[in-house]
This record gives structure tokens, C-alpha cells and sequence, in this order.
């Protein structure tokens, strides 16, 4: 195998970004769109896990391994956030009986 | 040629679970969209030869954090009422301001030129053996540090969850 074939044959990093970059707005639709706490959980989700992705891809194409452990470390991050932010979601359902966030509106006024 | 076909099949199925997630009414269907999507991300790492983080990313996203989702659907019995309604004006209003930032995301990827060093189906970095010995090595600082964060994590969910006694 020469090596031009194995670079013709791999795949273009612009479609990591381009794949990536719509899973991020698909996720910001998300956050902006939905009044199900929840959902917008999720949608966050959506978000880290495009970011997860970029990274890992830059990281295994520029052959350097930091990328792939700053991935590590925003699962790590990520696993916390979610525990401590589905605690917060019951707290918020057993005051409001709801996870409406129009209903979370008591700090804007 | 395969790892192309792979790889549009996996984005494609991202992408649609990833609009059903939005698109479902109730929570519990978003919870188990979301689930797919992360298994086709580990697909897709285990393209990318990072079998490391394919395995963490099953473990903690579809091992942990989706039982976490899934329990608080069900314990909090959200699965009955669905989707709060939203204005039309409201959606349309978020989802053009989600495609802007797609187009701006899209637009830079015109302005530059990508250049790929390595060839991601060769390189031996993403093995657990290599990210091992660099996480214990150059990283250990912030891998203990993290250790110290799942504590606190683990303590403030307990606390929040906790019910007041007065």
C-alpha cells in the first residue's frame, strides 16, 4: 500500500467537524427550544459530547495523545455535573412540583 | 472505503436520534434517543482507533449517566404529562438561531485549511497502554484531582437529596 492511497482513502477531518458541528447546534436547538428541564439537560449533553468528539478526532489525527486525555477529564467533569445537576432537578420538583423552567422565573425579577 | 461507509452511517444515525431526542414527546423517549446517540459517538471513537475512550464513554454515559436520567424519569413520574407547551414563535425563533450557529460553525471551516498529520487508523495512541503511562505520568496531577471532585460530587448530591427535617 503507497501512501497515497492510504491518504486518499481516510477520512477528511472536515467531516468530523461539519458532523460535529451540527450535533453542537442540534444541542443548542435544544437548550433554546424546550421548557422540559430535563431535555435541556440533555441537550447539554448533546453539546459536550459534540466537543468530546472534535477533540478525540484532532487528537487522532494530529497523533497527539493530550486531546484524547482532555476528553478523559471532560467525561470525569461531565459524570459530576450530572449528578449533582439531576440532585438539584428533584430538590427543584419537590418545591415546585414541576420542572417547568417558566416556573424557575422567582430569581429574574 | 468501509470506514466511510461506517462513518456516514453512524453520523447519520447520531444525527436522527440526536433530532428525536428534541422531537419526542415524552422524556423517557428522549432518554433512550439519547442513549443511541451515545453508542454511535462510541462507534465512532472506535473509528477513530481510541478504544480507551470508547469503553469510558459506553461506561460512564451509558452505564451511569443514563440510568441516572432514567431514574429520575421514573422516580419523579415525569413521563405522564409530556412536552410543556411552547410557543410556535418561540421554536422557530431557537431553531434559527441553532442553524446560524451552524452556518458560522460551517463558514470558518471555509476560511482554513485542514491539514491531517497521521492516519488515524494507524496511530497507536488512543490504546489504553499509551494513555495509561501518559495519564501517569504527565496527568497524574489532575487525575487525582478528579477523584477529589467525584467526592464532592458524591457528598453534595447526597446532601441535595437529602430531605429537610425542619
Amino acid at each position: 500500500m503507497g501512501s497515497a492511497i492510504t491518504q486518499f482513502q481516510i477520512i477528511p477531518l472536515q467531516y468530523y467537524i461539519l458532523f460535529c458541528s451540527a450535533l453542537f447546534s442540534i444541542g443548542v436547538i435544544g437548550v433554546l427550544a424546550k421548557r422540559n428541564a430535563l431535555v435541556i439537560f440533555m441537550s447539554v449533553e448533546l453539546m459536550l459530547n459534540s466537543a468530546n468528539l472534535l477533540l478525540a478526532a484532532f487528537s487522532a489525527y494530529r497523533n497527539d495523545p493530550a486531546g484524547q486525555i482532555f476528553v478523559f477529564f471532560i467525561m470525569v467533569v461531565a459524570a459530576a455535573e450530572v449528578a449533582i445537576g439531576l440532585a438539584l432537578l428533584v430538590v427543584v420538583y419537590r418545591s415546585t412540583h414541576s420542572i417547568d423552567i417558566y416556573k424557575l422565573d422567582r430569581l429574574k425579577w | 472505503m468501509l470506514s466511510h461507509y461506517l462513518f456516514f452511517f453512524l453520523s447519520a444515525v447520531a444525527l436522527i436520534s440526536a433530532m428525536m431526542v428534541l422531537l419526542s414527546k415524552k422524556p423517557i423517549h428522549s432518554v433512550l434517543y439519547l442513549t443511541l446517540t451515545f453508542f454511535t459517538l462510541a462507534g465512532h471513537y472506535i473509528l477513530l482507533n481510541a478504544q480507551f475512550l470508547a469503553v469510558v464513554h459506553i461506561i460512564v454515559y451509558a452505564g451511569a449517566i443514563m440510568v441516572l436520567f432514567l431514574f429520575t424519569v421514573m422516580l419523579l413520574n415525569l413521563n405522564i404529562e409530556g412536552e410543556f407547551p411552547k410557543s410556535t414563535l418561540m421554536k422557530f425563533v431557537s431553531a434559527i438561531a441553532g442553524g446560524m450557529i451552524f452556518l458560522v460553525l460551517i463558514g470558518t471551516l471555509k476560511s482554513f485549511e485542514v491539514t491531517t498529520i497521521g492516519n488515524p487508523e494507524l496511530t497507536q495512541i488512543g490504546l489504553v497502554k499509551n494513555l495509561g503511562k501518559i495519564l501517569y505520568s504527565d496527568y497524574i496531577l489532575p487525575f487525582e484531582l478528579s477523584s477529589i471532585l467525584f467526592l464532592s460530587a458524591m457528598v453534595g448530591a447526597v446532601m441535595l437529596g437529602k430531605k429537610d427535617k425542619n
